[in-house]
């Protein structure tokens, strides 16, 4: 399906393919149906339907040079370029852009590692860098560095970053966005930027001091739409020379309002990486008499959840506790995590899990001999990138909505209550019930998934996801949850719901962007941010 | 409709001619197989390796389940070039397609000679790349 760009007939854009080739070369500019195929989001809940967003072209510079001329000739065309870094936001809108016939601008080709400091932490990559990549750079020459990484490896540290995407180790690098120091900046006119200590010349700071003087604004180029960012520092956990792990069970529920408050605590402290909260009675959901107790309408009461746990001798909560550093010390955490929580909550539980010395071997990363049940994906929480993830979509795809919850247990058991109700119209397995719980994945908040799959052959099912998909995002802010990250098609629905005094913080970012991008040469609607030509 | 072209030129290629995936997989492979080799390694290998935990064999395991397709895909030896290639440009299922800008044309050519290569030529399983990375450090340590 072919698309032209917005306002422009087809000679005009025979005239800006000429102009592109002639800037990056002609082996790195595509248009036509086929060769635009792979710029469609395949997980799209509005596959072949009026929705769907397709792109007129892609373009692939080498380098920031090539960037600058592409958005130079762009702006004198008037025509929308949406950057990719390495095209695999899944779930959230894949390559495809916000506006049909942007061109799409990959950046797939910019991909250097430009740098890795062992001694003060740090990288610096261009977009195309996969968390594959980088793993391979930093092992292959021995590095004492752990990667913070997604689920998919194939990902970009810069793409996922400016997304605002999440890792698995320690609490201040899982935030990909937050770990960031530093970033280079192709502006809508073509003119390069370099934020923080990259603005001042010869400094050797750059990925050290992220804000340099006066206003910072490398916020605006995550989920926006202010420039293409080429290149970016992150900040590295130094490897840190032991595993330790461990597992404990709480046997009520209401015991999940204190056990919370103590994996905040440790936290917040420093003392543990990744948490992962479970309910050991989820697996009674293939019960139906269970199931229908878990997802009653209005929710269960605490009496029937004890009961119903009590009665297949199951605690009701568990949470995977990971330790990273000296040996001796996340022997002294775990045993500081224990004795806190076990003195505090009656009936609770600690089982000991799998330890040892860092780097793992092959047989710890696959995982196989801790001695309890575990959420926890080995590899990820070692900074190990992998597609290991995948065994876990279905279908064609899915799209996901996450929004955010407080870090508190009384807001948990409303999200599950609420966001449970919210989504039994639709034909859907029970994302929420009252055995659902939080993802800790940002530093300091929660939050919960809903991720129905796709189809695309079963336009009925997709289009009853994509209500389902609104209406959850509407039903979240009604309660005082926004969603962190959303794919094109449901950004302006977020967007709507960030709205505190007449949605003054999106009429800022419009603001912003009339005087910057005026004809929205970078990724109009990107974050629910339209120019005025847009806007009209 | 790709995605049915894919599937018949599949059934059309029956199911018979896998039986080779019992030749001893050792060794480096042959010379000019190595550029496919990588590309593999690269993009294929972190789902479909001969790993029943990862998506794509998993999946490709249930597909095939009670025949003698094997679901490591570099097992295989009833694909030819142009149903990779359709794979790979097109995806299936949650497999999404591969941009010029990942798998370039001239790699995809390679790809293919590597993934239609008799068997004994194509040498020993490519490591997941943590392994490889793993094997790496400790052989240096």
């Amino acid at each position: 399906m072919s698309a032209l760009p917005p306002d422009m007939d087809a000679a005009g854009f025979a005239r800006l393919l000429g102009e592109l080739r002639g800037a990056v070369g002609s082996d790195w500019v595509w248009s036509g149906a086929e060769d635009m195929f792979p710029y469609r989001d395949s997980f799209s809940p509005v596959w072949n339907t009026g929705e769907e967003r397709h792109a007129s072209a892609a373009v692939a510079p080498e380098n920031v040079e090539q960037v600058s001329e592409v958005v130079r000739i762009a702006k004198r065309h008037r025509v929308p370029l949406f950057p990719i870094s390495t095209g695999k936001n899944f779930g959230y809108g894949g390559p495809s852009p916000n506006v049909n016939g942007s061109v799409v601008l990959d950046l797939k080709r910019m991909n250097r590692v430009l740098e890795v400091n062992e001694a003060r932490n740090y990288c610096l990559v261009e977009p195309g860098v996969s968390y594959f990549d980088l793993y391979r750079h930093v092992e292959e020459r021995g590095l004492k560095l752990m990667l913070d990484v997604p689920d998919p490896g194939w990902g970009s540290p810069i793409g996922n970053a400016l997304e605002r995407g999440v890792g698995y180790t320690m609490p201040h690098f899982r935030d990909h966005f937050g770990a960031h120091c530093g970033m280079e900046v192709v502006l809508p006119d073509g003119e390069i930027m370099r934020t923080g200590m990259g603005a001042l010349p010869g400094a050797d700071t750059w990925q050290e001091y992220p804000y340099g003087f006066g206003p910072d604004p490398a916020g605006l180029f995550a989920q926006g739409n202010f420039g293409v960012v080429t290149k970016m520092g992150f900040r590295l956990l130094p490897l840190p020379e032991y595993y330790r792990t461990g597992l404990i069970t709480v046997p009520k529920r209401r015991d999940l309002i204190k056990l919370i408050e103590h994996v905040n605590y440790l936290s917040d402290s420093g003392m543990i990486s990744e948490v992962r909260f479970a309910s050991p009675l989820s697996s009674r959901m293939a019960d139906p008499d269970f199931a229908a107790l878990a997802t009653k309408l209005g929710g269960p009461s605490d009496v029937e959840m004890d009961t119903a746990a009590e009665a297949v001798d199951l605690p009701s909560w568990a949470v995977d506790l990971q330790f990273l550093g000296p040996q001796a010390a996340t022997l002294a955490q775990w045993e500081y995590a224990k004795d806190r929580i076990l003195s505090d909550i009656p009936g609770a539980q600690a089982i000991a899990g799998d330890h040892f010395k860092l780097p793992a071997t092959e047989q710890q990363l696959e995982n196989t001999t801790q001695p309890y049940a575990s959420g926890i994906r080995r590899k990820a929480a070692l900074g190990v990138p992998s597609l290991g993830i995948w065994e876990i979509v279905r279908d064609d795809g899915h799209v996901g909505f996450f929004p955010v919850i407080p870090r508190d247990g009384e807001a948990v058991f409303e999200a599950q209550r609420v966001l449970g109700d919210a989504q039994r119209e639709f034909d859907l397995p029970p994302y929420f019930s009252a055995i659902t719980v939080p993802l800790f994945w940002h530093t300091h908040t929660f939050q919960m998934v809903f991720a129905p799959s796709v189809k695309h052959d079963d336009p009925e099912h997709n289009a009853m996801v994509h209500r389902a998909m609104k209406k959850m995002v509407a039903v979240a802010a009604e309660h005082g949850w926004g969603d962190y990250r959303a794919s094109p098609i449901y950004q302006d629905d977020v967007s709507a719901t960030y709205s505190f005094n007449d949605h003054i913080l999106r009429r800022f970012h419009e603001q912003l962007k009339d005087a910057v991008d005026p004809d929205g040469i970078i990724a109009p609607g990107r974050g629910g941010i339209w120019p005025r030509r847009f806007r009209s | 409709m790709r995605l049915l072209l894919a599937s018949a030129a599949l059934v059309a290629l029956g199911c018979g001619a896998v039986a080779a995936q019992q030749v001893a997989r050792t060794g480096p492979g042959a010379e000019e197989l190595q550029a496919g080799k990588r590309v593999y390694a690269h993009w294929c290998a972190p789902c479909h390796a001969d790993v029943p935990s990862l998506a794509g064999t998993m999946s490709l395991a249930v597909k095939y389940e009670g025949s003698d397709i094997p679901a490591a895909l570099e097992d295989r030896t009833d694909l030819p070039a142009p149903v990779i290639s359709v794979f790979v440009r097109n995806g299936v299922a949650w497999m999404p397609p591969f941009r010029k800008t990942e798998i370039s044309d001239a790699d995809l050519a390679q790809l293919n000679a590597y993934l239609t290569a008799p068997l004994e030529d194509r040498g020993a399983h490519v490591p997941l790349l943590a392994e490889e990375m793993v094997r790496m450090q400790e052989g240096g340590e």
